[in-house]
């Protein structure tokens, strides 16, 4: 009830009847919405052995595996690639010089508002075109490394500049140097703060390997379309695609609860002074996730 | 440097088309999650436990889900259902689908933004629901949702370029048919890099001066 107290007064008599009638209404059209579709299902024959009967298979439980472990290697790699590429031009970003400044400002700009897929492209056309052999699991790592790579040098600023400025001064007055200072003094405190935003955008990098879908690479949604599209079992879209979403929603729904919980924990504790930036469900932190 | 500008004086048509069919896919997709998102929005910030739990679920389903599964679901599966809807439309509810989750969020999130006590003041003044929510709270939570809201249709409008893979012709398609075509593929997909830019870009600055602007103001 805390988020609806800001909105309405504790519930008085007359009110809580009528929240009662809305409560038994709105359920009663969901199970109504969920009826629908499940009868839709039922009608088209979804529930029928002959579709569901190859998930019974090795073959193609080993076939669902390997999608999932080649998207969890495209997303390995790219994670780890743009970290280290954020890492780097965050601190081009937050440098004093402004020949260091002004290119990785432009780079990070640059990678942020060019659509991931045509990012992708670039490394998938253009070698298609010229005969050179370039894998696309790094066509689709690279287009993953730009974009991600650039909102999290974004994330690393935005937590460095979270530690208040007190912290940096009290560090030059007993004597440190700058190396010392970032070192020492603000990335310790900044990491803390900055680490839910850091795993909810590696689940936004996790969800967008599914790109690798439109450049045909193997991984979980491609698989599931090949499974999908087998005529004997009756074109088993439907179940595959379900399974392979609660594949999907396992394994980010996992990645977002730890980002939710480090934030939980990382508000209580009093290790750094800096603000912790929110992971989700905080004003605009809400649309970092898309 | 002629070749690079030939590539866009002769392919032109498919270039217009390309960027016409992306913004009309956005303004189709942008008015319909913002309806979705703001009833789901409504909904998980409602009295009702029910319709709070729906809204929930809803959003961290969707949020969990890449999006281009829900296109390939579209495309692939919901005809199965025999529910038979053309490509464009397809992609049009698909990010109308998805984005809702992303709008519902900022909604929820920036009327949490208003201070619980600007509402008991209004109703210890007698103010009803109404007035309450359109005088007091929506005023100052929408300045903390333009800008987030900003950031979600920015990003909505770079997803478009995904319907390309699932058969509209659309900013992200362009690259396909130029390899039928044998043109140069480093040129197009710079052609359509620029125009991404033209589009965004100016988004991207209002989004940030009226962030900068309203934050103070605040």
């Amino acid at each position: 009830m805390s988020q609806a107290s800001i909105l309405y007064d504790l519930p008085g008599p007359r009110a809580k009847r009528r929240n009662a009638i809305l409560g038994v209404a709105s359920t009663v059209g969901i199970i109504a919405l969920i009826a629908f579709i499940g009868y839709k299902f039922a009608d088209t024959g979804q529930f029928e052995a002959r579709k569901w009967e190859q998930f019974q298979y090795a073959s193609v439980q080993r076939e669902l595996l390997g999608g999932l472990g080649a998207t969890l290697k495209a997303a390995g790699i790219a994670a780890v690639l743009a970290l280290i590429f954020g890492a780097f031009f965050a601190s081009a970003r937050l440098s004093d010089k402004w020949y260091l400044r002004s290119p990785a400002t432009f780079v990070v700009e640059l990678f942020r508002a060019i659509p991931l897929l045509i990012l992708i492209f670039f490394g998938y056309y253009v070698p298609l075109q010229y005969g050179w052999s370039i894998d696309k699991l790094w066509a689709l790592v690279i287009g993953l490394m730009l974009y991600n790579g650039s909102v999290l040098a974004e994330i690393f600023r935005a937590g460095i500049n979270a530690v208040p400025y007190g912290q940096t001064e009290g560090a030059y007055a007993i004597g440190m140097r700058k190396n010392q200072v970032l070192r020492l003094i603000l990335l310790p405190q900044a990491v803390r703060s900055m680490l839910p935003a850091i795993v909810s955008q590696l689940v936004v990098l996790l969800k967008d390997t599914a790109l690798g879908f439109i450049i045909t690479y193997p991984e979980l949604l491609f698989v599931g379309k090949q499974i999908g599209g087998r005529l004997p079992f009756g074109l088993p879209y439907v179940p595959t695609y379900l399974i392979v979403a609660a594949i999907y929603i396992a394994i980010c729904g996992a990645l977002s609860a730890l980002a939710w919980w480090l934030q939980k924990r990382m508000g209580r504790s009093r290790r750094t002074a800096a603000k912790v930036l929110p992971a989700q469900n905080a004003g605009e932190d809400a649309a970092r996730m898309i | 440097m002629g070749e690079f500008f030939r590539v866009l004086t002769d392919n032109g048509q498919l270039f217009v088309d390309g960027f016409t069919n992306a913004v009309k896919l956005f303004l189709i997709a942008a008015v319909g999650s913002l309806v979705l998102g703001t009833l789901l929005g409504a909904m998980r910030v409602s009295p009702v436990p029910a319709l709070r739990a729906f809204g929930a679920t809803y959003v961290n389903l969707v949020r969990n889900t890449p999006l281009t599964l829900v296109f390939a679901f579209l495309v692939f599966a919901v005809p199965k259902l025999d529910v038979n809807i053309e490509y464009f439309s397809s992609a049009a509810v698909a990010l109308t689908v998805y984005t809702s989750a992303f709008v519902c969020e900022v909604i929820r999130s920036g009327v949490n933004t208003v201070a619980a006590g600007q509402a008991e003041a209004a109703r210890a003044l007698g103010m009803t629901f109404g007035q309450v929510l359109t005088l007091i709270v929506l005023p100052q939570a929408l300045r903390a949702m333009v800008p987030p809201m900003m950031s979600v249709f920015i990003a909505m409008l770079k997803n478009t370029t995904i319907a390309a893979g699932f058969s509209v012709l659309e900013a992200g398609a362009i690259p396909a048919y130029m390899a039928e075509r044998g043109e140069p593929q480093f040129a197009v997909l710079l052609w359509i890099t620029i125009g991404f830019l033209i589009l965004i870009l100016p988004l991207v600055a209002l989004q940030r001066f009226l962030e900068r602007k309203w934050r103070v103001a605040r």
